[in-house]
């Protein structure tokens, strides 16, 4: 083992594999942070569309989480690089002037933001639906408006009882960044094999990679820790133990 | 005009009638008590009063405004008819306080300050200022019913429903809530409470129904209900022999 390689520089250029892992790194959170905001708002809003009163909206919710939860993800990252711009004349004369990574980083946003946000609005419809008809029952007839009804009394109940598996969702979105180096972003997976290829350290680089991996996972999970007990309120289920 | 009026209200769950022409009036200030088997229909015959359930057939206006007309805005209707429910409903998110806040404030657009003056004040009433601070969840079944009453009467409402509002207490917690409905009814509050405290129908009511399979089948004064057996249908009858032998 050596443990110095990440000091030496690369055959071309003059950065080191260490700054290029940490480059890979940086495309890695920014994937996943984007990503994230991107399922959140999506998956809320589909999830508010599954348990709303309109029928209609409630089908094409239902249409978009199978879509999107049906298909594996790799077949995903394909479909959105490689397949749409080709139905879209348009988007592939974008394409094909625009930089590499600014198409790779938003096809990769894209593809997983939605389909992490068919997951978690499958999670805030089982969250709304656990909360039973009494809470809609009882703010409809105070004479709030169904917008009101989510906002001030469905929604946070709704997220501090999802917090625990909103949690894995967000951990499986940044370990699910690794699959987007089957469009070429250079993410942390990508740097990874690149070194190990190029260098034959392949034990070096997957250790170094495998220990980032569990850091992020690992903080994301603390940081939704933080968050689970200072939005935490007695009686609210998932936030019972740490409420106080 | 009555405050509350129904007038042949029908409705069914797909083919399942559950309610079966339901013809009654309630006048401002009275209070009217509804009894009857479970499934009966009392729970839905309340809730379609303040359009919580739909109905297919029949006119319900409350204070001259139609239930069923489309054209109604609902939204207001509600924020004028207090409710109160079996299991309490209220929001386990916010304090006690803030239970009472909310509709006011996004409802009645009354400034947070007004808001509170108006619940504190009500909180009192029921007994319960010193748990304005508090979580739904850190309060008694009573308490937190009481709560709910002191919360629906934050709209300041032309009357209230109660949907059997104490079967989800235990004994002694009670009292304490036929108590605050005792003064509500007495300060001329319109109601409409569906229970089987016959205690406080007695007491309080000035007038009980009497429902079996989605129909009313008595509709008369509290004293014809409880002190003339023999002017009682069967099927009341033996109702009351169940329920009135604990």
């Amino acid at each position: 083992m050596n443990w110095r390689i990440f000091l030496e520089t690369m055959p071309e250029g003059d950065a080191t594999w260490w700054q290029m892992l940490a480059s890979g790194l940086g495309w890695t959170l920014a994937c996943a942070a984007t990503a994230w905001i991107i399922a959140l708002a999506a998956g809320t809003s589909i999830g508010i569309a599954r348990t709303g009163t309109s029928r209609a909206a409630s089908r094409v919710a239902a249409t978009y989480v199978e879509l999107f939860r049906n298909i594996p993800l790799i077949i995903q990252f394909f479909l959105w690089y490689f397949v749409l711009p080709e139905l879209c004349p348009p988007l592939k004369r974008w394409v094909v002037q625009a930089d590499p990574a600014a198409v790779q980083f938003l096809a990769a946003t894209l593809c997983l933001g939605l389909f992490t946000s068919a997951r978690i609005a499958e999670q805030v419809r089982a969250g709304i639906e656990s909360l039973g008809r009494g809470q809609r029952q009882a703010a409809r007839a105070m004479g709030l408006n169904e917008a009101q009804c989510y906002r001030h009394v469905l929604l946070p109940v709704t997220f501090r009882v999802i917090m625990p598996p909103l949690t894995s969702e967000l951990m499986n979105l940044v370990k699910n960044t690794a699959v987007a180096y089957s469009i070429g972003l250079a993410e942390l997976f990508f740097r990874t094999r690149e070194m190990g290829e190029i260098t034959f350290r392949y034990f070096e680089a997957f250790a170094a990679a495998t220990l980032a991996y569990m850091v992020i996972a690992l903080a994301a999970n603390r940081a939704m820790r933080f968050i689970e007990r200072r939005i935490a309120v007695p009686g609210v289920a998932g936030t019972a133990r740490s409420a106080h | 005009m009555s405050m509350i009026s129904l007038e042949a209200v029908s409705k069914w769950y797909d083919s399942f009638k559950v309610l079966d022409a339901c013809t009654t009036a309630i006048e401002r200030g009275e209070v009217v008590v509804i009894c009857g088997p479970s499934g009966s229909g009392k729970s839905t015959l309340i809730k379609c009063i303040n359009a919580l359930e739909p109905f297919q057939q029949g006119t319900i206006l409350v204070d001259g405004i139609s239930v069923g007309d489309p054209q109604t805005n609902l939204a207001r209707l509600r924020a004028r008819v207090g409710m109160v429910f079996q299991h309490f409903e209220l929001f386990p998110h916010l304090s006690v306080l803030a239970n009472l806040n909310l509709a006011q404030v996004k409802v009645l657009g009354r400034t947070r300050d007004v808001a509170s003056e108006r619940s504190l004040a009500l909180l009192d009433r029921v007994g319960l200022r010193d748990q304005a601070a508090k979580f739904p969840a850190q309060l008694s079944g009573g308490q937190q019913q009481r709560v709910a009453i002191a919360r629906a009467l934050s709209m300041d409402p032309i009357a209230m429903l109660f949907d059997e509002p104490t079967s989800a207490l235990d004994p002694e917690m009670i009292v304490e809530v036929l108590d605050v409905m005792s003064t509500l009814a007495q300060e001329g509050m319109t109601m409409l409470c569906v229970t089987h405290e016959m205690g406080f129908a007695r007491r309080v009511a000035n007038r009980v129904i009497f429902m079996d399979h989605g129909t009313i089948v008595e509709d008369v004064a509290k004293d014809a209900f409880f002190d003339d057996p023999s002017a009682r249908t069967a099927r009341a009858q033996t109702f009351l022999s169940k329920i009135l032998q604990h």
